[in-house]
């Protein structure tokens, strides 16, 4: 019996006076990666930025309905101690302009992770964090260096690296390969799977090959709906809606 | 009158262009010319750090640079933490309302008041009404004020320079606005603001009319103890004896310009060139 | 604890933040209050309705019309010769001149706003005055000409500064398309170009103007200080900001003197703020195309 992380009830976003999302209601598993697939301007990555509440920075957006984090609401919480619980990747790799060793810290540091631990206990949580985001080996003799000169899948597994050093429970993953080539997807891939053992994952992705080598559990969104939700095995071999067999064989999108 | 031929008129335009651009760099080269031709005369290590002696006629002008330095310092003490916070408000917090307009057309509305007016307000409040008198805390404080839009707009534009990527990296992680304004968006403007800073600072150096009831005086024999105390300043002093004393020695003059010309540029320039830097060392 | 810290500074960026419209507030509340006090002892109408400016004669005068008449004669006088000669050196920066002295001529331009007042004041007394008087054979060579002259080289920085970001955000496809067409360059440039930058370039000339009016030191000690309804350029004048400066040291605080300089002072803040209303607003359309 898997249990529910993340249960999103009747949630509905607007932008302005456009609605984005409509009526969305679905649940995610614990430990398990969720991906969700769908064209362009279906609403996905609205949705993931409301699960963390990035959106609550983006001018004119506004919701109605209810997320829950381990039955807990979401909106009703703290942002900062929801956001740390609920981590996220961006499309485009954003490191910050410091060193490798400082990106990962970075967190740590802020928000007071490191309060009565030994001084070495910092360098411990960099080197497992890089490590578990399989970068470790790549630069472990050049920590110091920035992190901008670093390569664009390099980048981003750093970016997964400084997610892990905080110890999340869920990780959102925004279209994280969108600006990588095949082989540094294949390592972000990989990492993502060796990292559902521990976090909660939703993909957003508009790489339908990706969700299906990945995703444990697969939602198709169009035009701001989920038309449909189900394992990613059945999903793909035998989909439901007339929409969700046309996108996935690339009738259109 | 027959047209002229594109071809030609292409020919005029550019010529007359050059020429505009030509004469207009004339008057500052000729001034920075004419003054360090007749005024470097004047300029020995006595000079820059002695006392005036015979009304004002021989010595140096030690006490007028010492006065503006104070002056001008106070200042941007007072105005770079509120402009730099003003400049986080507009950038980090602001929401595109009423209230911001109206902050953003009172800053348009400060950067355009007339520096006497400046001098004015500061008698009137820093002078009379909170009873300062003649000092440099009430020079200094009317220089802040009229430092602000400088420094608020320079510093803004140093923040938004920032890509609001760093932004949401950081709040992504569950780190606070304020903690990422801290730690990740002002260092990144740290250049930016301390260029604004710099260039404000050159420009109130050369202020005259708002220290002129507010701070500066005529002469004073010794230097200022406290921020309660007036004192001599570079401009003011210049101004003083190129028009009230007679039989001024002409390369002291000359020679008082020099000094606060090169104050001023050096620092200008100081800021031009380090804003260039700072552009091309940029990491992203 | 971290939250609270956190909450004060917020709430001390919020202070700065609106600390600017306190200040403009303060400033137009003490020129108000000085300069009501003298319009209600001296009379509106007297002060804006006479050219007499004797202020320690008995009984005083203090008509403000000459003052006026000086300060926007000086400003004529400056626009004629700053907003051509500004507008074509933004028109050479930003259109001719080749990227490696683009930046060293908008370096010099910068310089040059910094130069302070005083100096060219200074400048303009010992060189540009005794000049004027030779070749115009005039019996003086403090004008409004001469003002004008000095004033025309202070509101030039702010003309070209402003022109050229007007000018440079013109997207470069309006100009491609001209030349598309077959129009030469400078022909792009003058129906394109400057059409498009226009509002901004309007916004230039607004600050230059206020940057003129307001402008002291230079003035005062080129303009001749002559407070009377001048009849050429070629006259000695004097300007509402060079009598503020030149009168207030010598002023009884409180005096009606003394108040009617903050009166010339509310004119003067209700004239720059007119004119920066205006610059912001086209500037404003600008920003918008």
């Amino acid at each position: 019996m898997t249990k529910i992380k993340m249960n999103i009830a009747n949630l509905n976003c607007f932008y302005a006076k456009k609605q984005v999302l409509e009526n969305i209601s679905l649940h995610i598993n614990a430990n398990q990666i969720l991906s969700i697939i769908g064209p362009s301007n279906s609403g996905k990555t609205t949705f993931l930025r409301t699960l963390n509440r990035m959106s609550d920075f983006d001018a004119d957006y506004w919701r109605k309905g209810k997320v829950f984090l381990d039955e807990k609401d979401i909106f009703s919480m703290n942002m900062e101690k929801l956001r740390s619980r609920v981590g996220m990747l961006f499309a485009m790799p954003m490191p910050l302009p410091l060193s490798i060793f400082e990106n990962v810290a970075y967190a740590p540091r802020r928000l007071n992770l490191l309060k009565g631990k030994p001084k070495k206990y910092i360098d411990e949580i960099v080197e497992t964090s890089l490590r578990d985001a399989s970068l470790w080996d790549e630069v472990k003799d050049r920590l110091d260096e920035s992190a901008m000169k670093m390569s664009g899948g390099q980048q981003q597994r750093l970016c997964i690296a400084r997610i892990l050093a905080i110890d999340p429970e869920v990780i959102l993953f925004d279209e994280p390969c969108s600006g990588l080539d095949p082989i540094s997807t294949a390592k972000v891939e990989e990492t993502m799977m060796a990292l559902k053992k521990r976090y909660t994952i939703v993909l957003v992705t508009n790489n339908v090959k990706q969700a299906s080598r990945v995703g444990d559990v697969t939602a198709f969104f169009l035009m701001g709906k989920l038309i449909e939700i189900d394992d990613t095995a059945k999903l793909f071999v035998a989909p439901k809606q007339k929409e969700t067999n046309d996108y996935i064989t690339g009738r259109f999108g | 009158m027959k047209k002229l031929s594109p071809k030609l008129s292409q020919k005029l335009a550019v010529s007359l262009l050059t020429v505009a651009m030509i004469i207009t760099l004339i008057p500052v080269s000729a001034i920075i010319f004419i003054i360090v031709k007749n005024g470097i005369s004047a300029i020995s290590w006595e000079f820059l750090f002695s006392m005036p002696t015979q009304g004002m006629r021989a010595g140096g002008i030690f006490p007028a640079i010492v006065g503006t330095i104070a002056i001008v310092s106070c200042s941007i003490a007072t105005a770079l933490p509120i402009g730099v916070c003003a400049a986080i408000y507009l950038n980090e917090y602001a929401r595109d309302n009423l209230l911001t307009r109206i902050i953003k057309l009172a800053i348009v509305n400060l950067a355009g008041i007339p520096s006497v007016v400046y001098g004015l307000f500061g008698l009137g409040i820093f002078v009379m009404f909170l009873g300062f008198g003649v000092s440099i805390i009430a020079g200094a404080l009317t220089l802040a004020i009229m430092e602000l839009p400088v420094i608020i707009t320079t510093a803004r534009s140093a923040l938004s320079n920032v890509p609001n990527s760093f932004r949401e990296a950081s709040l992504a992680l569950g780190v606070s606005r304020w903690q990422t304004i801290r730690h990740i968006v002002l260092p990144n403007a740290l250049p930016g603001i301390l260029t604004g800073a710099i260039l404000s600072i050159a420009r109130v150096a050369g202020e005259t009319a708002p220290i002129l009831f507010t701070a500066a005086a005529f002469y004073t024999p010794n230097l200022p103890h406290s921020v309660f105390d007036q004192v001599m300043a570079l401009p003011y002093h210049l101004f003083i004896i190129s028009t009230q004393i007679p039989n001024m020695p002409k390369n002291i003059i000359f020679g008082t310009a020099l000094v606060l010309l090169v104050m001023v540029l050096s620092m200008s320039l100081i800021a031009i060139i380090a804003r260039i830097i700072f552009r091309k060392r940029r990491k992203w | 604890m971290k939250k609270t810290k956190d909450k004060i500074i917020e709430k001390i960026i919020f202070i700065c933040g609106i600390l600017s419209i306190i200040f403009v507030a303060l400033i137009f509340g003490f020129l108000f209050k000085e300069g009501i006090e003298f319009f209600r002892d001296f009379g509106l109408k007297n002060f804006l309705g006479s050219a007499v400016w004797r202020p320690t004669s008995v009984p005083p005068q203090f008509g403000i019309l000459s003052l006026i008449a000086g300060s926007v004669l000086v400003t004529v006088g400056a626009c004629i010769i700053a907003v051509p000669l500004g507008i074509a050196a933004a028109l050479y920066i930003s259109e001719l001149a080749p990227k490696a002295i683009r930046d060293i001529l908008k370096s010099l331009v910068e310089l040059m706003a910094a130069v302070p007042s005083v100096v060219i004041g200074f400048v303009g007394m010992v060189i540009v005055a005794p000049y004027v008087r030779i070749i115009l054979n005039l019996p003086t060579g403090l004008t409004a000409f001469t003002g004008s002259l000095v004033l025309a080289f202070m509101a030039m920085p702010t003309i070209i500064t402003i022109s050229e970001d007007a000018i440079r955000s013109v997207p470069k496809q309006y100009k491609d398309g001209a030349l598309a067409l077959g129009a030469t360059n400078w022909q792009a440039i003058r129906r394109v170009v400057l059409m498009a930058a226009m509002p901004g370039i309007i916004a230039a000339i607004m600050l230059g103007i206020g940057r003129v009016i307001g402008e002291t030191m230079a003035v005062m000690m080129v303009t001749g200080n002559a407070a009377h309804i001048p009849h050429s350029i070629f006259e000695p004048v004097r300007t509402m900001t060079a009598t503020i400066a030149a009168e207030m040291g010598e002023t009884v605080r409180e005096s009606l003197h003394y108040r009617s300089l903050f009166a010339i002072g509310l004119i003067l803040f209700l004239i720059t703020f007119i004119v920066n209303f205006v610059a912001d607003l086209f500037s404003g359309r600008s920003k918008n195309q």
